[in-house]
């Protein structure tokens, strides 16, 4: 008896909650059907897409990739791009990434407009060359405890053209409490040379959604997204010493510009110094190849510095933070007189830190070039 | 319940019950929003769709499926899925219709499924009988109700905001003040006729 009773009462409510949800998905169905609406792209190419989505997702469907770092999530404020027609105010969402100029010019993020009506975006060129492609991974190295070393192979007949300190997405499938494919975005620091191929290398955080798939299930052989390349942290061609500081997976834009200019012959033609920073040996990597380097060109300088080395370590390199150490090398090893121009990868705390040195330093703000983790 | 006509009934509900002001329910969105006119109007008018929607939802499902199946005691649960669905919807429309009145209104559209007022409305048409021409009056009544009141606290809370309110006063403190006085005021009404 009690049974049925419980049984009627679920039906009851379960009936009353399919009444509801079929008024939605009918009003869904009449409110969000936006129908086919046009969007221009700078205008020369218009394509004619289903509305309703976000801005972002329409354009990739079309084969054009925004630069996203965080995966739409409205955390990055990578994805900017200037609407030219009215979709509405600025969202709070977007505001913080803004600047006074570009909410005036109507810049967006692309993750957060919804395309409603025709829509008219202006998009640079440069970013018309970036593609998803579906890659294989090759070969996965553990460099550290946390720091793993991932090659990946371009899909058969595809070449991939990027320059040294660009980055692509790394897309993983949905795995666990990550309910869809997520992608974050990662330097390469594979030899741009090297076409057929690309490298990342990706510290584990916790509770990342990406680098905890990379370090517990990724495995060799498998199928994986990447989009490609983005960025625009390059070498500059000057004359100038490049005064490079880069800890941890940092390392990853500056091992491509390194071997990159190697294998253009250009490696000796001006000085590099390359401060790479970490809190103990065990965080080291990569060390015999950069003594190598140090060793075989007389432009090329390595110094490697621990924060915290332990009482048992055998290290004896300098000591100390990376911003103390470049501040004794700008001080006294480099001539003050030399042209310098900085190039720094890594999180938004260490390359504040830099910054403030390498100005206190006389080197002047844009002349120090960077990659900021997000 | 006696026959009431329908016109009593709207007034009533308007002014001699009004559902903030003398059932106080509702009043955490009437705090927050009532200090911008604009926002507050918006939300006025979509309590009012809410209430006529859900009450028109509400009074069939209360008359052929709870009280056939006997299962009145059900109400709370089937009445908050029906006035969350409504919210929804409505937010769909908003979204659509006015962009503007959408984000200005922000966390507070979806929150109108906490607001208490639609499921006192909701809970009065029960237990007061009311057949569905009368639920929808008093759900229109009670919707235009809270919509004055909220509108008329915020035309206030305007010239409140140009004199010197003391500190530990400002804001709510001097919103609920308020809100007692126009309590106080709307008890006036409730000489002229009493629904319940």
């Amino acid at each position: 008896m009690t049974t049925d009773l419980l049984i009627l009462q679920t039906l009851l409510v379960g009936l009353v909650s399919v009444l509801m949800a079929v008024m939605i998905s009918i009003i869904d169905g009449i409110v969000n059907n936006y129908g086919d609406v046009v969007v221009d792209v700078n205008g020369k190419k218009q394509m004619t897409v289903k509305g309703g989505t976000k801005l972002l997702g329409t354009l990739a469907d079309q084969g054009i990739f925004l630069p996203s770092a965080c995966g739409g999530r409205g955390s990055c404020g990578a994805c900017k791009c200037q609407v030219e027609s009215d979709v509405g105010p600025h969202l709070p969402t977007e505001t913080p990434y803004l600047t006074d100029k570009e909410i005036k010019d109507n810049v967006r993020l692309a993750c957060q407009v919804k395309v409603k009506a025709d829509i008219k975006v202006h998009i640079p060129e440069e970013l018309f060359n970036i593609r998803k492609m579906e890659c294989v991974v090759e070969k996965i190295v553990e460099l550290t405890y946390d720091i793993k070393e991932v090659l990946v192979r371009m899909p058969a007949g595809t070449e991939l053209n990027y320059v040294s300190g660009q980055y692509g997405q790394f897309e993983v499938p949905k795995y666990g409490d990550i309910k869809e494919p997520t992608a974050r975005a990662y330097s390469f620091s594979s030899n741009p040379q090297m076409k057929e191929h690309v490298e990342f290398l990706i510290r584990l955080v916790p509770g990342g959604a990406v680098t905890t798939y990379v370090h517990k299930f990724l495995k060799e052989g498998q199928k994986i997204n990447v989009i490609a390349p983005v960025g625009d942290f390059n070498v500059k061609d000057t004359d100038a010493s490049m005064i490079c500081v880069a800890g941890g997976s940092g390392m990853a834009p500056m091992k491509s510009i390194f071997n990159d200019r190697i294998a253009r012959g250009v490696i000796n033609d001006r000085p590099i110094w390359y401060f790479f920073g970490a809190r103990t040996t065990k965080d080291m990597f990569y060390l015999d190849w950069l003594w190598e380097l140090d060793a075989k060109y007389s432009n090329f300088h390595f110094v490697p510095a621990l924060s915290e080395p332990g009482p048992d370590e055998d290290w004896k390199g300098p000591v100390g933070l990376i911003t103390t150490v470049l501040d004794e090398y700008l001080q006294t090893k480099i001539p003050l007189t030399e042209v310098k121009e900085g190039y720094l990868c890594g999180s938004p705390g260490m390359l504040d830190a830099c910054m403030v040195v390498m100005k206190k330093n006389k080197m002047p703000e844009e002349r120090i070039f960077f990659d900021k983790f997000a | 319940m006696s026959y009431v006509d329908p016109i009593t009934l709207l007034f009533a509900s308007i002014f001699t019950s009004n559902i903030l002001l003398s059932n106080f329910l509702g009043t955490c969105s009437f705090i927050a929003i009532s200090k911008d006119i604009g926002s507050s109007n918006g939300l006025g008018i979509a309590v009012i769709v809410v209430l006529v929607l859900s009450s028109a939802i509400s009074w069939p499902i209360l008359h052929y499926v709870l009280i056939p199946f006997n299962m009145i005691y059900l109400d709370l649960f089937v009445y908050i899925i029906i006035v969350a669905a409504v919210v929804q919807a409505l937010e769909m429309i908003i979204e659509r219709v006015s962009p503007a009145l959408y984000m200005s209104l922000g966390i507070y559209l979806p929150l109108i499924v906490a607001n208490c007022a639609i499921l006192g409305v909701v809970l009065f048409m029960e237990i007061r009988n009311y057949d569905f021409g009368q639920s929808i009056i008093f759900g229109a009544g009670s919707g235009i109700g809270w919509w004055i009141a909220i509108v008329a606290a915020a035309a206030m809370r305007k010239r409140i905001d140009k004199n010197p309110v003391p500190a530990g006063l400002q804001g709510p403190g001097i919103t609920l003040i308020t809100m007692g006085f126009m309590s106080m005021a709307f008890v006036g009404f409730s000489g002229i006729l009493r629904v319940q």
